[in-house]
């Protein structure tokens, strides 16, 4: 419970930073704190209001977000073997299973897995949220290239790229570069699906 | 516009967040499956870096964000927080932009 509640001081920053870039990106304070609400996991938002700020067509940015979203399915199979959890709370536990939630709950001793997984969740859920509207709210108060906003949402993206470069290099360093020849060559968020082909090669190897 | 993007992708994301509790779990029989979940996110974060900071709608510039790029990588490798992290990139794309 220690941990989850650690975890919550951090993930508050880390809302405040999102509910900031959507405002750059032209979302308005409430179409921000919708974005935590609905769709709730950090790296798929930040890509949603990336691509739609860059110019992308909507296809786009949702086709970057749900793709980026598809590890939380991963995450749930994984839980539910170690977490029973039937009716209505099954639509709960859906949607509280993020990165966070599913660290500390595979991580927890047997006996706490349980208690990891929910108080982190909703701890998350509700520090996630109410950063998002301050980060929103402050960041639609000061012109965002003065400050350097746009700047620190690709530091943002490396944040999150940075934990999985130790296994996955390879596979980001060839997204990187397609996305790079991409650029030029199509329309503002299409660049980053391309980028997802960096996996074929990984799939394809044995 | 924005408010459709915003619901598709709740949906999607919602979607895959309850399929993962519903579908049985032998699907984790299936390395591919598995290596694609985890390795996807590397290659869509890998190319939100470099369009966020390299694109200016179809073309490729460099400008403050680089900078702040930089710094931001300097922090990670110092294992500095995330807030940190964000902090000191947008100062040093403000910094730059002022000179």
């Amino acid at each position: 419970m220690r941990r989850s509640l650690s975890l919550g001081v951090a993930v508050g920053l880390y809302g405040a930073s999102f509910g900031a870039a959507a405002v750059v990106a032209g979302f308005s304070v409430v179409q921000a704190c919708a974005v935590s609400l609905l769709v709730f996991t950090g790296a798929s938002q930040f890509a949603l209001v990336s691509v739609l700020g860059a110019g992308g067509s909507v296809a786009a940015g949702v086709a970057s977000a749900v793709l980026l979203g598809g590890r939380n399915g991963l995450y749930a199979v994984i839980l539910k073997e170690r977490i029973p959890v039937r009716g209505w709370r099954r639509a709960v536990a859906a949607q509280i299973t993020i990165d966070e939630s599913t660290a500390i709950a595979t991580t927890s001793p047997p006996a706490w897995t349980h208690v990891g997984f929910w108080w982190t969740g909703l701890t998350v859920y509700v520090v996630w949220n109410l950063s998002t509207l301050v980060g929103a709210a402050s960041a639609s108060a000061v012109d965002p290239a003065a400050v350097g906003l746009d700047g620190a949402v690709g530091a943002a993206f490396l944040g999150l790229l940075w934990p999985r470069l130790r296994e996955a290099w390879p596979v980001a360093l060839g997204g990187a570069v397609l996305a790079l020849v991409a650029v030029p060559l199509t329309p503002p968020g299409i660049p980053v699906l391309v980028a997802g082909l960096a996996v074929l090669p990984a799939l394809v190897r044995r | 516009m924005i408010w459709s993007a915003v619901l598709l992708t709740a949906a999607g994301c919602f979607g895959f967040k309850a399929a993962g509790w519903a579908v049985p779990s032998t699907v984790l029989d299936r390395p591919a499956l598995r290596k694609a979940a985890t390795l996807l996110p590397a290659a869509l974060l890998a190319a939100l870096v470099i369009t966020q900071v390299f694109a200016h709608g179809r073309s490729l510039t460099l400008d403050a964000r680089v900078v702040s790029l930089a710094v931001g990588a300097l922090c990670l490798w110092r294992r500095l927080p995330f807030l940190v992290v964000v902090l000191a990139a947008a100062a040093a794309a403000a910094a730059v932009r002022a000179l």
